[in-house]
């Protein structure tokens, strides 16, 4: 295939080029029309689906790329698939399959990309897609036992209005159990658990008495099928859904839902609401880094950390409040910009907050490295190593507590964040200990740029107009609190949302968990729990 | 490590004086819309159409708010060029809309109430908001109320979400297993209305479609003194006459 003029923007694109040149190579015969791009997005039509595996694998493995997750389209007559990659340091590389509705069996890259797993389960509980070969399909996000086999919401023949009236309790369910010594038994806690306020989910702890073998989490007890209820609203309902469905990053999802509409209107935002979507990102993250020590204390049962925590976190939510009318900063992010503007006088007075939590956070991290006992239930606690982390392709602070770097704001800037000085921490050891150092250390940077971005705002304007008249679709990504998180919107021409879907960094991690939580000691549980910080209503959507 | 016990008390007394006394620290509540008398009707009736949940109602040159439907996207504060009164304030706690009364537990659980917390299809901002309530600056200990981890001991059930319909189950298997006399209380704009989520296959479209609800405390989220309001009401401390002014010194 000729080589093609850079159809791509940016300045960091010639790897993305490269990348294409050498998967057409390799492929060439399976790509069924010109590479076409925008953006930091590449897209490679597939002819037929048998060389997935081999592709995924040739960019998962031998470059390296990171796996995004797979997106599932139905069009009048045919699926369309999304296998997205990202190039570190590049952008994105959308392999896209066209299949008659009819293809219902599709090859699983699972045994090439093990991060896939949860993406073709998911696919197959909600599209009926089979994955042929996969080692675990059904029971996934429609229980087993209040679901009939045979239901596929995200269909579109399927109507997300009716409630559904034929659901059956199956007593009998059993779930499935991997440890079958003599003596070994499952203790299941959840879905309703944690001592009072915990989200639900259900854990199934296989033990032999003292030790916990494994642990495995089921999710999707919160399940609100987000992506199937948005098709049919406008981009500005569906947008109030991609604030709420995980309100602890409410900020970086609504972010990333934006920038995606704003690429298929081709809108640039101002450079003020620019910077402002910066500073409101990084303060979401402070505060959501805060909390997540606390809970990391809490676990650990020392109390005055905890509680010391606790204050910051809180101090941070009134700050949100004072600045931005929002404890969970709600309502700010708009296609086009913000939805309102900030003086110089709001700037400062929550400056003023961030260097006081930033500075409580500094005192408390340099007194837990002294408390011995509590970094004694931390190290060695939990551990992902490298390898493993890479293999479930690990996002956010937990997959950098692990050695990997990816972050999307630097991996594939988003919002100026390419502008701005700031380091990504990274640590080696992946275990508890390691979690809690890279978020003290992310919290710093996060305040940091908050400083930074406030001190040289440009005067401007906070918002363009973003009409959507015309039909399209295109990804989003933003580097949320617990990482990477793709959002993908396609609208029809009078701005209906025809396709939402939202790959969180929660369902990515949530996939690496059992990994951390094989052969330890029921009170390491919690430890584990804390300090991997997921959001189960984040994964479950 | 005995140093974090002086750090401990050096911090001091942090938590809040309410309901003893008045709090209005900026920040503890984002507030929340109230009806507005607008000097045209065609103010009334652009308020009533940029309100993306259906909670404001124009009647002429006024308009009228569902709390329980209010999702606190503030386009009616900040999108409008007249905008809505916006009120401060956190004693927001209501009856359900089917009903004219609901009594609060026997006097013998004021002082010491045990909440169960059950997450049904929460996004986590009211999960997150009742988890505040244990932090020093709002404690809900030193009032007597305390979380339990399971219902038999539990007084009083606070859901938060719209009831997913793979958390009906659970909920409903958690409030059979509660001793009466039991309360059901829903908190946050979801539980009440379904929220931004509505009906679907998924959702139950609130608590009360699912369970007898017998207080409702609005917002998305409510604050946590909305959430603490609610446990003083349901606990017979605070009368629900939301209209009087916050008294000093009730409790």
């Amino acid at each position: 295939m000729a080589a093609h003029s850079s159809p791509i923007a940016g300045d960091n694109t010639a790897g993305l080029i490269d990348l294409t040149a050498a998967v057409e190579e390799r492929f060439g015969s399976e790509i069924s029309r010109a590479p076409v791009g925008g953006g930091f997005v590449l897209t490679l039509a597939l002819s037929q689906p048998d060389v997935l595996p081999a592709l995924c694998k040739f960019l998962f493995w031998e470059h390296g790329c990171l796996f995004g997750g797979i997106t599932t389209e139905e069009h009048a007559a045919r699926w369309q698939m999304h296998y997205t990659f990202l190039l570190l340091g590049s952008g994105w590389i959308d392999l896209e399959l066209s299949l008659p509705l009819e293809t219902i069996v599709l090859p699983s890259i699972v045994a090439e990309v093990h991060a896939a797993d949860w993406h073709e389960r998911e696919i197959e509980d909600l599209f009926g897609i089979h994955f042929e070969n996969h080692p675990r399909l059904g029971d996934f996000v429609l229980h087993d036992q209040i679901w009939h086999e045979g239901i596929d919401p995200m269909r579109k023949n399927f109507s997300a209005s009716h409630p559904q009236l034929e659901r059956k309790v199956d007593l009998d369910w059993q779930p499935l159990l991997v440890v079958g010594d003599p003596g070994s038994f499952a203790m299941p806690v959840g879905p309703i658990y944690e001592g009072g306020v915990g989200e639900s989910l259900h854990f199934l702890l296989e033990t032999v008495g003292e030790d916990v073998i494994r642990a495995a989490p089921r999710l999707f007890y919160n399940y609100r099928a987000v992506e199937k209820i948005a098709e049919g609203r406008t981009v500005g309902d569906a947008l109030l859904l991609s604030e709420r469905f995980a309100a602890t990053s409410a900020f970086a999802h609504s972010l990333a839902f934006c920038l995606a509409a704003e690429r298929i209107a081709a809108v640039d935002v101002p450079p003020r609401a620019a910077a402002l979507r910066v500073l409101l990102a990084e303060l979401e993250r402070l505060r959501h880094h805060a909390g997540a020590i606390a809970a990391i204390c809490e676990s650990t049962a020392l109390a005055v950390p905890a509680s010391q925590a606790a204050i910051i976190e809180e101090n941070l939510l009134r700050a949100s409040c004072v600045f931005a009318d929002h404890r969970y900063l709600f309502g700010l992010n708009t296609p086009g910009g913000l939805n309102r503007d900030f003086g110089s006088e709001q700037c400062n007075t929550l400056l003023v907050a961030v260097d006081e939590a930033e500075s409580d956070l500094r005192i408390l991290e340099k007194r837990l490295r002294l408390s011995s006992s509590f970094l004694d239930r931390l190290e060695d606690v939990g551990v992902v190593t490298g390898e493993n982390a890479r293999d479930l392709n690990l996002v956010g602070p937990i997959g950098r507590a692990s050695a990997q770097h990816c972050d999307l704001r630097k991996a594939c800037s988003y919002s100026g964040y390419g502008q701005l000085p700031f380091d990504v921490p990274c640590e080696t050891e992946g275990d508890g200990y390691a979690r809690l150092r890279v978020l003290f250390a992310e919290a710093t940077q996060s305040a940091k740029l908050i400083h930074r971005v406030a001190g040289r705002l440009e005067e401007g304007l906070v918002r363009v107009s973003c009409e959507l008249h015309r039909a399209g679709a295109a990804l989003g990504w933003a580097e949320a609190p617990r990482g990477a998180a793709l959002h993908w919107l396609r609208v029809d021409k009078t701005g209906v949302v025809e396709r939402y879907r939202a790959i969180t960094p929660s369902f990515n991690n949530w996939l690496g968990f059992h990994v951390a939580a094989e052969n330890f000691a029921f009170q390491d549980f919690p430890i584990i729990l804390a300090t991997f910080g997921l959001s189960a209503t984040e994964c479950d959507r | 490590m005995s140093f974090w016990f002086w750090h401990g008390l050096r911090k001091g007394i942090q938590s809040t004086r309410y309901p003893g006394r008045a709090e209005n620290t900026p920040g503890i509540s984002p507030g929340r819309p109230m009806n507005t008398d607008f000097s045209s009707a065609e103010e009334a009736r652009l308020a009533a159409e940029i309100c993306p949940s259906d909670a404001i109602v124009a009647h002429g040159k006024s308009t009228y708010v569902d709390h329980g439907k209010c999702v606190n996207c503030q386009l009616c504060l900040h999108s409008l060029p007249s905008p809505m009164n916006w009120e401060p304030g956190f004693e927001w706690t209501r009856l359900p809309a089917n009903r004219t009364e609901s009594f609060p537990l026997p006097s013998a659980f004021a002082k010491s109430t045990h909440i169960m917390v059950v997450d049904a299809g929460d996004c986590g901002a009211c999960l997150h908001e009742v988890k505040q309530l244990n932090n020093p600056l709002y404690n809900m200990h030193r009032l007597g109320f305390f979380l339990t981890a399971t219902p038999r001991t539990a007084d009083l059930l606070l859901v938060v979400g719209p009831v997913s319909e793979n958390m009906r189950g659970p909920l409903l298997k958690t409030w059979e297993a509660m001793p009466t006399s039991r309360k059901v209380m829903a908190v946050g704009s979801c539980a009440i209305s379904g929220g931004v989520f509505g009906r679907s296959f998924m959702c139950a479209c609130g608590v009360g479609s699912v369970l007898p609800v017998d207080f409702e405390v609005p917002g998305d989220p409510p604050p946590p003194l909305a959430i603490l309001h609610g446990l003083l009401v349901v606990a017979g401390r605070k009368s629900l006459k939301s209209l009087e002014p916050v008294s000093e010194g009730r409790s």
